[in-house]
This record gives C-alpha cells, structure tokens and sequence, in this order.
C-alpha cells in the first residue's frame, strides 16, 4: 500500500488561522501556554499584535475573550480540549454561550490519540459538554482539509463555535475542495444495508471498514459528521429509513457525543437500531496512539465487528 | 464637589435605593444587602464617570461598566431606569417572566448592561478583555467592574488580576465592595480574601481606598485612579451591606431575601423620608 499523506488537524487550525488573519483584522487569537501545541503559534507568528497569552489560566482567558468579543472581535481561544472545555467549562457556559458572543473555543488534543500524556490530558467528554450549551455549534474535523474548513465556517458562523482538533497526525482523507457547510453531514458512500455515521478520525477508520465490508457482500452507506451540532437531522433520519439500522463511531465517550445525538434524532424520526462505537465510558491512558486507537476499538476492524452486530439486531 | 452635584447624587442614591426595595418587593426575591451597598458608587458612576448613551447604549465608544457582582442586578438597574436606558415602569417587573429584567445582568436583553454576570469571578475577566479591545482600538473608554469583597474568594478574580496586570490595563478599574459579609456570614468567618489591599497590589495593581457611602471619597478614588498610567487601578470600598434600610444594615440575613409587604412599608417610608430630606437639603 501507498504511503498515506497524515497531517494532524490542528495544522490545519493554525494555517487557516494565518489565511484568516489576514483577510479579517477583527480576528484575535488566544493561548494558554500551549501555543506551540495548539499551532496558535503560527498565528503568534505572523500577527504579534492581534496574539494574547493568558498563561495557564483558561478561565480568566475564556472571560477576556467574552470581553474583547463584547467589543467586536473575533476570538479563537486555545488549549488542550480537556482545559479548554472541562476547566473553564462554566465560563464557557455562562460568559460566552449564555450571552452568544462570537468566541471560538478550539480546543487541540482531543481524544485518546493524545497518546502518551495519558488520561488526565485525554478529553472525551468536551462533545457532550460542549453541545449541551444551548446556541453552541460544535464541529469535529476528521483531517487537515476539513479542519482549515471548519475553521473559516466558524469564523463565519455568527456566535460562539466549539472546534475540536488532534494532536496526532492522521491521514488527509479530502482535499482543499471538501464541501463543508455547518450543520450538514456528508455521504462519503452510498449504502444500503447499513450506516456508519462518523466524526473526526474515525471517518478515515469508516472508508476502511467500508472496503472490508463490501468484500463481504455488505453494502454500508458511510457518513461524515464533522457537525456534532446543530447535529443533521435530515440526513440521519433519511439514512435510518433507507438502511434500517445505524452505527456511530467517534473517538469521544460513547456518552453524549455523535453517538448520543444520532440516538436522539433516530429515536424521534425512524427507531431503528443505533450501535455506538467510541470510548466505553472509561477513562484513557498511557501509550502510543495508534496502540491506545486499536485497543479502545477506535479503528476499522471494531467498526466491522458493530456493523455485523447492527446488522443481527436489525434482522430481528 | 460642589455642593448642587453632592445634592443630586445625593437624590439619586436615595432613588435607587427605593428601585432596589420595589423591585426585589415584587419579585418576592432577589439581593436587597449587597446593592445597598453599592448604591453611592453606582449613582456616582451614572452621574459623574461613565460616558455612555442612553439613547445608543452600543455607541462603541463608551465608557464600559461590568457588574461582576451581579446578583446585586437591582442597583445597576436602578441606575439604568434613572438615567433612561428604560422606563422607571420596568422596575416593578424585576425578574418577571415577561421582562427584559433578569435575576442577574443580560447584556442580551437590558438596554445599557454592558456584560451578562452572575456567576462570581467571572465579570472581572471580561471588564480585562473589553479593557484589552480598548487598547487594541486605540480608544479612550474606560472600563469599570464592581465585585463582592466575597467575590474576590474566586480563583478566576486573580487571574484576572494577573492578566490586566501583564497587559498593562491602565484603562480599567475594579471596585471591590467591601461590606464584609457574605451568604454565610462575615468574611473572616467564611474564608478571609483580607488583606485586600495588599493583595491587589501584589498583583500589580494600584489601589485607593474610599468609604462607598461618601461621594467625595469615591470621587477622589475615581480621580485618582483614572489619573494613573501604565497599571490597572483597583478602589476598596469601605460599605455597609443593607445600607440606608435601618433592618436591612450589616444584617446577613438580608443578602438574598425580599421584603415581606410590613417590611416594604417600613423600607419604603424611611426611604422615601430620606429622598424628601435629600431634596429640601
């Protein structure tokens, strides 16, 4: 097999950062000492003057971004997705989304494919946190072209946007013309016995079980949601009339995040089957990456497995 | 301060004062103590301080005011009405479900609330980040915050303080309403912030200390502190929580209550005795 190009999608943050930049001069990016993880360093770079480090100090910098935001800016804030969304979670709730202001929190890091930092720095709960805040949009990437994609519709969307990006380089599945609209999830394959509904890098890990079921005579309809919310009703709700049973794979809890949301569209819509394949409400932990991805059921073969599982259940 | 000036905020005060007792009267709740106490430098503000528009309470120009302690809602609204961001009408529907007034400050909703707070701590950072946008802009508004000497037990409150400090935040300026007493008691007793002072200095700030209850004190603070350079300036208000309520002063128990209709009537008429004296002065 061909080598695959990986990029992580926070390079794709920090790149459409600069590409903003210099378009918008309401545009002002915030750290809290992760600049150089985060990739808000390459903004730093290039705008000096429009870069503000809080220090470790998401709360406070959550606050200031409410305030400069009070007064027409722009404000991307950063920070590794467990400070950003679980520190300053209640000022995320109370001082940005409560009074809509256009603050971005995007957040790198997510997930377990944080790898060796273990599970205090591997958030997978800021889906669901972030989507229970009412008029948050949330957005979860699955590569480098999507990401710079998501960005730029944040910067776009009127109020407060939660984008989610890796640390981990994954491989570049789109291109620089992937469509990206918020609010609309994208069919990668036309199916019908099945639906994978993904999100993030588990999009990657669906077209690969895609191959392998379709060697096996499955037919699966595959779905990118890179918008967690407002979550696609109308293409869940088409996809479980057409294929009859759904399943959902995100490297995030299986706790209130794509899995939970699809559930709740299917369970007003079409009740049909919904199978989750995330983090099975247990915390992370040391290791690399892609051992830690295979071991919690993050890839292509788990998917395989829950697909055939779905597919019992809907036979019955 | 001449002595028509003293005499009007003196009339102000005593009318925001009765706001605050009708309005939290017929919410059946809301913070009588706390707005009390800050009544003298809220009034001063609204008069003497704050370049702001009622008829364009947006004007990306003005002078900006964050209630961090935002339970205490009744006071800046007091001010608000008083000044005409809205009809005086609209005090009597505090926390009504049909009214723009909310338990706690939105910036969404009431005409002239520069910040939605509410939850402690939090006000401080976002007066830091309209302070910031000031210098980014190049503007010469001002930004002021007031917060609970009880508030300041917050984490986030020295954050803030570190921040503006940093960033050289000489166009902003934090009260911090030093009544003493908290929802469980007096703050010694709770989790002493003491010494404040001290505190806010080592954080790189400036700070004057006024009684809140004097309007040449809180001028000269004001004036003081709008008169440094280079750092953020903090004014500790020496208050009495309930203050101008005979029941209500240094008494707990009036943080978070409203009065019953025999305690109105009391409220109501020292009150109103002590705007006629402010007016016949």
């Amino acid at each position: 097999m061909a080598d695959v190009l990986k990029k992580a999608t926070r390079e794709g943050y920090g790149d459409a950062l600069v590409e903003l930049g210099k378009e918008h001069d309401d545009i002002i990016v915030m750290d809290a000492d992760l600049a150089g993880a985060t990739r808000t360093g390459t903004f730093k770079k290039a705008f000096p003057d429009r870069f503000f480090n809080a220090g470790i100090a998401e709360a406070n910098m959550t606050g200031v971004a409410a305030g400069l935001a009070s007064c027409g800016k722009t404000v991307f804030i950063s920070s590794f997705a467990m400070f950003a969304t679980g520190r300053a979670y209640e000022q995320i709730r109370n001082s940005v989304g409560y009074p809509r202001l256009n603050v971005k929190v995007a957040a790198s890091h997510g997930g377990i494919s944080v790898g060796e930092d273990g599970a205090t720095h591997q958030c997978i709960e800021d889906l669901g946190l972030m989507r229970g805040i009412p008029g948050m949009a949330v957005l979860n990437p699955a590569d480098y072209y999507e990401a710079k994609k998501a960005v730029k519709a944040a910067y776009e969307w009127d109020g407060p946007v939660y984008l989610r990006f890796g640390r981990l380089a994954v491989p570049v599945v789109f291109d620089e013309d992937c469509p990206f609209e918020i609010g609309k999830g994208v069919e990668l394959k036309p199916g019908t016995d099945v639906t994978v509904i993904a999100t993030g890098l588990m999009v990657k890990e669906a077209l690969d079980a895609y191959e392998m079921l379709k060697a096996e005579g499955i037919s699966a309809r595959i779905i990118n949601m890179a918008t967690i919310k407002p979550i696609d009703r109308d293409i869940i709700e088409k996809a479980a009339r057409e294929t009859g049973v759904i399943v959902t794979a995100e490297e995030h809890s299986i706790l209130n995040g794509l899995g939970s949301a699809v559930a709740e569209v299917v369970a007003e819509t079409v009740p049909v089957p919904v199978v989750r394949v995330g983090v099975n409400d247990t915390f992370g932990k040391s290791g690399p990456a892609a051992d830690l991805l295979k071991e919690f059921g993050l890839s292509a073969e788990n998917i395989v497995k829950n697909v055939k599982l779905a597919l019992e259940k809907k036979a019955k | 301060m001449d002595s028509s000036l003293k005499k009007q905020l003196a009339v102000d005060a005593a009318k925001i004062r009765l706001a605050i007792i009708e309005g939290t009267f017929h919410a059946k709740s809301g913070h009588p103590g706390g707005s009390l106490s800050i009544t003298e430098t809220v009034a001063y503000l609204y008069r003497c301080a704050l370049k702001v528009d009622p008829k364009n309470p947006h004007w990306a120009d003005r002078d900006r005011l964050v209630l961090s302690k935002g339970h205490t809602a009744p006071a800046l609204y007091g001010a608000l009405s008083l000044h005409g961001f809205f009809p005086e009408s609209e005090i009597a529907r505090l926390r009504k479900p049909d009214s723009f007034l909310q338990g706690h400050p939105d910036m969404q909703k009431t005409p002239g609330v520069d910040m939605s707070t509410g939850s402690l701590g939090q006000g401080v950072s976002a007066a830091a980040g309209m302070a910031l946008a000031g210098k980014l802009d190049n503007k010469d508004y001002h930004v002021y915050a007031i917060l609970g000497d009880g508030e300041i037990e917050e984490g986030q409150v020295w954050e803030a303080a570190m921040f503006a400090s940093a960033k050289g935040l000489d166009n902003l300026t934090l009260f911090i309403d030093n009544n003493n007493l908290q929802i469980d008691g007096c703050l010694e007793e709770v989790n002493s912030p003491y010494p404040i002072k001290e505190k806010f200095e080592a954080f790189g700030f400036t700070v004057f200390e006024a009684d809140g209850h004097d309007f040449d004190s809180i001028d000269q603070a004001v004036t003081a502190a709008r008169a440094v350079s280079g750092k953020p300036t903090a004014i500790v208000l020496k208050t009495v929580k309930g203050h101008g309520v005979s029941f209500m002063e240094n008494q707990v128990g009036w943080h978070g209550k409203a009065t019953n209709a025999e305690e109105y009537e009391v409220a109501m008429a020292e009150l109103k005795a002590a705007l006629k004296a402010c007016e016949e002065a």
